[in-house]
């Protein structure tokens, strides 16, 4: 069964596609922006934008270090910058350069972490974004977006645009199924309760959304109303949100398609520990590196499936007290 | 331009004094390779080089100068202070708490820091962004972006160097201060960069070699670069000697990485005087 299917969301387009045409969009209205290519624009999509704005398209090669460097430069004469190549490569490659030169200098960089996650799948572990959330979690100031379909995809884009210093865009190759609507609201940093749920809390970003709608709709077959979250917004946390879950549901499990060692659920869990302890549970990828596969087989293969999720659901609330049947 | 190199030496001198009382002061600091840099930020900033306005530090017409060494920062900020970035009083706080005069250069802290630096081989590519810029905007400003010798082994240089030839950054110049030392020991023995000139012409740079402590020469070459008006970015190796100005620095390349204790300082302070 297909991710969103459960929860009835519409089939989406992979989600490089979506992002090269928001990027091209606002390359369109604003003029200040130049697209930095790591020499992956065909497979990021970002080369949408050299085939209709060729001058504020550079491709920099296949050199990330410099790649970034040159980004600072463009952005303290007052370009808005947009880095684009593989999560990977981006981060590992140049994180002492983002470090220095984006996240210390406060830098208008925008940086976009192409093929996050497993499920790029056949290319393999090499080119695999898994630890890029923690990677670039380490590095204050930085902002982080995870959209999770087209249309938070667009906001992404749009929302970096109009925020002022770093921000690190998660895109993936997957297509992602549909969860918003056309014209839904977002704001950095404010999280969306997509379900309204008091028995328990399932926060989820990117891919894991459509899971944690699908596991929605399993454990409301059961009588279980669990609120949903999208925690579209990694820096800044939207503590309010997570801490009312927390407090009001009583249980909360965190998905994410990143390694659980220093990804999103250990941030959430910092702050339920902190303010509202309750019992939580994490979907997550192990500390292993996953193989060159079919990127559902992956999916599968790492447990980050609706299914998987919802028996993390189970768990959470046999910890809470509540027998599930 | 008409320069007065007397004028400039005086003020070398008194650069060279502000950065040893800085790092003796903050008894920390890289203050060898502050002195090896010495002739070269003065050409830059005293000698008709640079166009600055300390009243108006981000000026977009400006040209841009990158210290990509970063450890030479205690001169950069006393060159600063003395062109009126900042007042002169500052100097002291170096290297302590709530001080905007860090250990290394952080960007947005100073006026006149146009770079966060201190990991080496960062500076190039930074400035070869602005460059580009320049270059996109149709702005006549210029780059010059200060290497450190060691730092050229950095792999980053010599993508930001290939980079530079590709998009004809002709705006963009690289000095290199070849002071023939790194931390542990001379480069031709931890890491030869040699052969250096052709390594750059290899990578389709204009070359210039100069030596970094002679002020007038500096001066000359630095102009004739910028009069030329290249397609290709140009590089200025400068050979200079580092601890340039108290003898016992000079001889002893373990003062990398420390200041100058309070009695050899005091030495070093009449060598400087002196010289």
């Amino acid at each position: 069964m297909r991710i969103g299917e459960r929860a009835g969301l519409k089939p989406g387009r992979p989600m490089r596609d979506v992002f090269g045409e928001a990027l091209l969009a606002v390359c369109e209205k604003d003029p200040r922006i130049i697209v930095l290519d790591g020499d992956l624009g065909n497979s990021t999509k970002a080369d949408l934008v050299r085939r209709r704005f060729p001058e504020r398209f550079l491709n920099m090669g296949i050199a990330e270090s410099n790649l970034v460097g040159v980004a600072c430069g463009l952005s303290a004469c007052g370009f808005i910058p947009f880095v684009v190549s593989f999560s990977s490569f981006l981060l590992c490659n140049a994180y002492d350069q983002i470090r220095l030169g984006v996240a210390m200098s406060r830098a208008n960089v925008k940086l976009v972490g192409s093929h996050g996650g497993i499920t790029l799948g056949k290319d393999g572990p090499t080119q695999m974004g898994i630890e890029d959330l923690a990677l670039v979690g380490g590095l204050p100031t930085v902002a982080i977006l995870v959209p999770c379909d087209r249309v938070s995809m667009h906001w992404a884009v749009q929302a970096a645009v109009e925020w002022t210093g770093p921000m690190f865009i998660r895109s993936s190759r997957y297509a992602m199924p549909e969860v918003y609507e056309d014209g839904t609201s977002f704001a950095v940093g404010k999280a969306n309760v997509l379900r309204e749920g008091k028995d328990l809390t399932i926060v989820a970003c990117g891919l894991m959304v459509g899971c944690a709608l699908d596991a929605w709709a399993m454990l409301r077959e059961e009588g279980i109303e669990a609120r949903v979250i999208d925690l579209h917004t990694i820096r800044p946390l939207d503590r309010d949100t997570l801490v009312q879950a927390a407090r009001e549901t009583r249980a909360l499990v965190v998905a994410e398609e990143h390694l659980l060692h220093g990804g999103v659920g250990a941030n959430v869990a910092r702050i339920v520990a902190e303010e509202a302890p309750c019992p939580m549970r994490f979907v997550g990828l192990a500390d292993v590196y996953p193989d060159s596969a079919d990127a559902d087989d992956l999916l599968r293969e790492c447990g980050l499936t609706s299914e998987v999720l919802f028996q993390k659901c189970r768990e959470v609330l046999e910890l809470k007290g509540r027998i599930v049947k | 331009m008409v320069r007065d190199i007397p004028e400039l030496r005086r003020i070398a001198k008194e650069l060279r004094l502000d950065v040893l009382e800085m790092t003796t002061k903050a008894a920390s600091g890289h203050p060898s390779s502050c002195f090896s840099a010495v002739e070269i930020m003065v050409a830059l900033y005293f000698g008709g080089i640079l166009s600055y306005n300390p009243r108006d530090p981000f000026w977009e017409g400006r040209d841009r100068f990158i210290l990509s060494k970063g450890h030479a920062a205690p001169l950069l900020y006393a060159v600063l202070a003395r062109a009126g970035f900042f007042p002169r009083e500052q100097l002291w706080t170096l290297r302590t708490l709530h001080s905007p005069l860090q250990g290394h250069p952080v960007y947005r802290l100073l006026p006149g820091v146009e770079a966060t630096t201190g990991s080496l081989g960062q500076g190039l590519s930074i400035g070869l962004g602005h460059a580009l810029a320049g270059k996109m905007k149709g702005q006549s400003f210029r780059v010059y972006v200060l290497l450190g010798d060691g730092e050229c082994q950095e792999g980053q240089v010599w993508e930001a160097a290939m980079a530079a030839a590709h998009f004809q950054a002709g705006n963009l110049t690289a000095i290199v201060d070849y002071n023939k030392f790194q931390e542990t020991g001379p480069i031709a023995r931890e890491m030869n960069l040699e052969p250096f000139r052709k390594k750059w012409e290899a990578f389709g740079w204009w070359v210039e070699e100069v030596d970094g402590h002679d002020l007038g020469a500096l001066c000359e070459v630095l102009q004739q670069i910028k009069a030329a008006q290249r397609t290709q970015p140009s590089v200025l190796i400068a050979h200079t000697v580092k601890g340039k100005g108290v003898s016992f620095v000079e001889q002893d390349f373990t003062f990398h990485g420390r200041a100058l204790t309070e009695e050899q300082a005091k030495r070093a302070r009449e060598e400087i005087l002196c010289g």
